[in-house]
């Protein structure tokens, strides 16, 4: 059903993938800044925790930046195949997530967890076939 | 200091594998009821939202955000991440069990990467823990 081409095609997969980085990265990096809602919760109630979170600009930029991945998925999936368009960009966002993390959020992404993101992007793309 | 994750805190991550995967097939089940929605017929959203399978898969989904958000509060997003990948062998898990589809040998070699995947993390540390910042060891002596 392919119906563009093959830069296109790798331009519109790559715009899921980095607005979906953009989403999780920011969503991340708010409830970091927040804190551990556990302990919010119960001091505040889970309203008080509600707050907390939908109060944070960076969330709310982290959630746009969701629903533009999902909508851009959605554009895509109309002239993308998608058997190629869901597993490569899933893939892609999940190495992307693990670099992204390491710069952005400065987490420590040791060997373990490189070998688990290359093992688990390749379970996503043998999964969609 | 290692960050091991206490059991209450384990079963917050399986509600994230668990709700995302059982959201996503009562989506799927209960859109395959409704029929394909197309852009000349957007009202079937309307009746979509109407289906028990629809409506109980979008419960499941914002209760799967809520989880995640939790996870994330506490845990690395590189942790939270891959443990909750578990939930696409979940889905696939579902999609033969209860929707009776056919699961190829690659996508059993994509389970069998993605439970290694998760097993890698899972032994790791939860949390990076970053030196505390100037001003915050200043407060530590008042």
């Amino acid at each position: 059903m392919t119906t563009v081409g093959v830069v296109e095609k790798w331009v519109l997969i790559d715009a899921v993938a980095v607005s979906a980085i953009a989403g999780d990265i920011l969503t991340a990096g708010a409830m970091r800044r927040i804190g551990d809602l556990d302990l919010i919760r119960a001091k505040s109630g889970i309203s008080g925790a509600a707050k907390a979170v939908v109060s944070s600009p960076m969330f709310l930029l982290g959630v746009c930046a969701m629903a533009v991945s999902f909508f851009s998925l959605l554009f895509t999936l109309s002239v993308v195949d998608v058997s190629l368009a869901t597993p490569a960009s899933a893939a892609i966002t999940f190495i992307g997530n693990a670099f992204a993390a390491k710069f952005f959020l400065h987490e420590n992404v040791d060997k373990r967890r490189w070998i688990s993101v290359a093992f688990v992007a390749a379970g996503i793309i043998l999964l969609a076939r | 200091m290692k960050h091991t994750l206490s059991p209450q805190r384990y079963l917050i991550l399986l509600a994230v594998m668990l709700t995302v995967s059982v959201g996503d097939t009562m989506l799927s089940h209960g859109m395959a009821q409704v029929g394909p929605v197309s852009m000349h017929h957007l009202g079937l959203l309307m009746i979509a939202m109407k289906n028990p399978w629809v409506i109980g898969g979008i419960l499941l989904l914002i209760g799967y955000f809520a989880s995640y958000l939790t996870a994330l509060s506490w845990a690395d997003l590189t942790f939270v991440l891959p443990s909750t990948a578990f939930g696409y062998v979940i889905i696939a898990l579902l999609a033969k069990f209860w929707q009776h589809e056919t699961i190829s040998p690659y996508r059993w070699l994509g389970i069998t990467l993605i439970v290694c995947g998760v097993g890698f993390v899972a032994n790791g540390p939860s949390l990076t823990e970053h030196p505390p910042k100037p001003s915050e060891q200043g407060l530590e002596h008042v």
